[in-house]
């Protein structure tokens, strides 16, 4: 693992685009050649703040992604089961997933695997926690009647599958789930400890979610900084990528 | 990149680098526009598959919707309320020059006349969509002349009327049609106004207060049976006074009744009102503040005389008055003139401004859904605009329809 310690939250989600830049430039997408990108489920289509909006504004508008390379699961499907199956079927078909990135719930949860989720689980339909149902509720006017209990999420074993996972943790409310997630064991009711048997992780967070960790901890990885930052700098551009390409490799392995 | 729309295979035209204005704000946002209307990019990505054909660089430009005149008598040596051979050349003519001010949508407005020139202009205007051939008409607003002799401004006294023999009819025997009308000025406190205000307000047209000695309880009775508009607030009415505001008492009265608003329009030169008569109306009702230009025959051309309708006018640099006198008659005010002029008088937010040319008329005449707004589906008239608000380019259902010369005027 490697974990990635910054000092708020936009340093340490400026760190985190640079290298999901630089790692799709290194790959060198084209044609027949797809970098897929997983990211984790959210809310029900109709709803306006639907996850479609979501990644329409945040992400979709601002690049030129072609339509037909996106793959959002449709919690309005007429047969579920067949959907989330039908999704893992795309997965394998583009070539696995490179790279997945997501965040954890407070309760340590990836994507929607709540506490007990089998951490060999792949994409289905998942009944949610309160905790999250709760979190979930300022999207919804604070009405908890309102906020979909079930949602459609890839399994903790289909994100295993991907080439490498990157998690971003920030706030001191994740703090606990962070600990738990890679000092404590590997435990199917802290979902996102199945990553510490990923031979490729890479966490990324600020102070306030190392505040349950170890002193000795905080101090090793931030004292690899300098070895990490030669992962974002120098930030590659897709124009230059045919010089670099030659000269591209991993500076160091886990 | 190649696009697979299922809705329809009209180009996709996208415009990138600029803010536009959407929700009351300058948002830096791109904008689409296919077969005429603003489209929903989020729709066309996910519903559609779609994506855009032409990609357009606005080099940071402001997009605004198009400019809506609901008060404009003429230009460029045409005069609406003359009943000339070449009329419909005249009405093409002004059309197509007042893209370049950033208007998009017109009313051409009739001052009072005689029945013979209604007669025989009102069957020549039509309702029509715009393009490259010029702003699109909304329908014509008949200003008198059903007005106060006393306020008549610069209309001839002789063509003054009244309605009170026959109300309504009398009126439509005046004007001959009122097929392509859209808005009717008049004053309340002529008698059997109200009834001839709820016909008018029945038909779809809208009433508008003005060239009247009306107190305040007469406007408020004229906009309970449904007049909306003001006519170039604070000229040719009773001047405010704190125990009878009159027409202008309208702003702020609260006998408007639920759900409706009063509308007001001004002449935003720097002539027709002092700069702090303006923001004082402003301040005190700034969503119902409407720029028109009330721009006559002169607008465009040099200084000297023109005709208004059956007067003569003399044009002194921005000012207009009756030949001889000095009672100020129309303007020679260009619409983008009167937003930047609005914009530095009152100190408003660039949104304001732009918006009381372009959103606030649409809301007036009910068009709101299609006019006035760069919301989906509405039609796709807008313009580009420079930081300072001159107006760059011109567009009509998606097309551009006017630039800007690099070389200059």
């Amino acid at each position: 693992m490697k974990l990635i310690i910054l000092e708020n939250y936009s340093q340490a989600s400026e760190w985190a685009a640079k290298y999901i830049r630089n790692r799709i430039v290194q790959f060198g997408p084209g044609p027949g050649r797809f970098f897929t990108l997983g990211l984790p489920t959210g809310l029900p289509r109709d709803h306006p703040e639907s996850y479609h909006s979501f990644m329409w504004n945040n992400f979709f508008k601002h690049v030129d992604i072609s339509p037909e390379n996106v793959h959002i699961l449709d919690g309005n499907a007429p047969d579920l089961q067949a959907e989330c199956d039908a999704f893992e079927e795309k997965i394998k078909a583009a070539g696995g997933i490179e790279l997945f990135v997501g965040g954890i719930g407070p309760d340590g949860h990836i994507a929607f695997n709540e506490p007990g989720s089998s951490l060999v689980s792949r994409t289905r339909v998942k009944t949610l926690a309160m905790d999250t149902i709760l979190a979930n509720a300022r999207f919804f006017d604070g009405d908890l009647s309102k906020v979909p209990t079930m949602a459609l999420t890839v399994g903790v074993g289909t994100v295993m599958d991907a080439r490498e996972v990157m998690i971003l943790i920030t706030g001191a409310h994740k703090a606990f789930a962070l600990y738990k997630a890679i000092e404590d064991g590997v435990n199917h009711m802290w979902t996102v400890s199945a990553f510490q048997q990923h031979p490729n992780t890479v966490f990324v967070c600020d102070e306030d979610a190392t505040l349950e960790l170890k002193v000795k901890t905080v101090k090793y990885f931030k004292g690899l900084m300098l070895v990490h930052n030669k992962l974002v700098e120098p930030l590659y551009s897709m124009k230059e990528m045919g010089v670099e390409r030659s000269q591209s490799k991993k500076p160091y392995s886990d | 990149m190649p696009s697979n729309k299922s809705v329809s295979d009209a180009p996709i035209v996208q415009f990138t680098n600029c803010r536009i204005l959407r929700d009351h704000r300058l948002q830096r946002e791109d904008l689409w526009v296919r077969e005429g209307k603003i489209l929903n990019p989020e729709k066309l990505f996910f519903d559609e598959k779609g994506s855009a054909d032409v990609q357009l660089d606005c080099k940071d430009s402001i997009i605004a919707p198009g400019f809506i005149d609901v008060q404009i008598n003429g230009g460029f040596g045409v005069d609406f309320s003359l009943a000339t051979d070449d009329f419909k050349l005249g009405i093409d003519l002004v059309s197509q020059k007042i893209l370049s001010h950033g208007v998009t949508s017109f009313c051409p407005t009739l001052v009072t006349s005689p029945p013979s020139v209604y007669h025989q202009v009102l069957p020549q205007i039509s309702v029509r969509n715009g393009g490259a051939h010029g702003a699109g008409i909304l329908g014509a607003h008949l200003e008198g002349p059903f007005i106060s002799k006393e306020k008549k401004g610069a209309h001839p006294e002789h063509c003054l009327r009244t309605f009170e023999a026959g109300a309504f009819q009398d009126l439509l025997a005046i004007y001959g049609t009122l097929d392509c009308v859209q808005i009717v000025t008049l004053a309340p406190e002529m008698r059997r106004s109200s009834e001839v205000i709820q016909e008018l307000t029945k038909r779809g047209i809208c009433v508008s207060l003005g060239h009247s000695v009306a107190n305040l309880s007469q406007a408020e009775e004229a906009v309970q049976h449904g007049a909306t508009f003001i006519t170039h607030l604070f000229n040719a009415m009773l001047p405010f006074h704190h125990r009878d505001p009159g027409i202008v008492g309208l702003l702020t009265s609260d006998k408007i009744p639920a759900g409706r608003r009063v509308f007001y329009g001004m002449i935003s030169d720097g002539i027709h009102t002092n700069p702090a008569a303006l923001r004082i109306a402003h301040r005190a009702h700034p969503k119902g503040l409407v720029l028109v230009t009330d721009a006559m025959a002169g607008m465009g051309l040099a200084p000297g005389r023109h005709t208004l309708g059956q007067q003569v006018v003399e044009i002194d640099g921005l000012n207009t008055y009756i030949a001889g006198t000095k009672t100020l008659s129309g303007s020679v005010a260009t619409m983008d003139t009167c937003v930047r002029h609005f914009q530095e008088a009152t100190g408003c937010s660039v949104e304001t401004a732009l918006e009381a040319a372009s959103l606030h008329p649409a809301q007036l005449l009910g068009i709101e859904h299609r006019k006035g707004t760069l919301k989906y589906d509405s039609d796709a008239d807008f313009l580009m605009l420079n930081e300072s608000l001159y107006v760059q380019a011109t567009y009509i259902a998606g097309e551009e329809v006017w630039r800007q010369d690099v070389s200059g005027m």
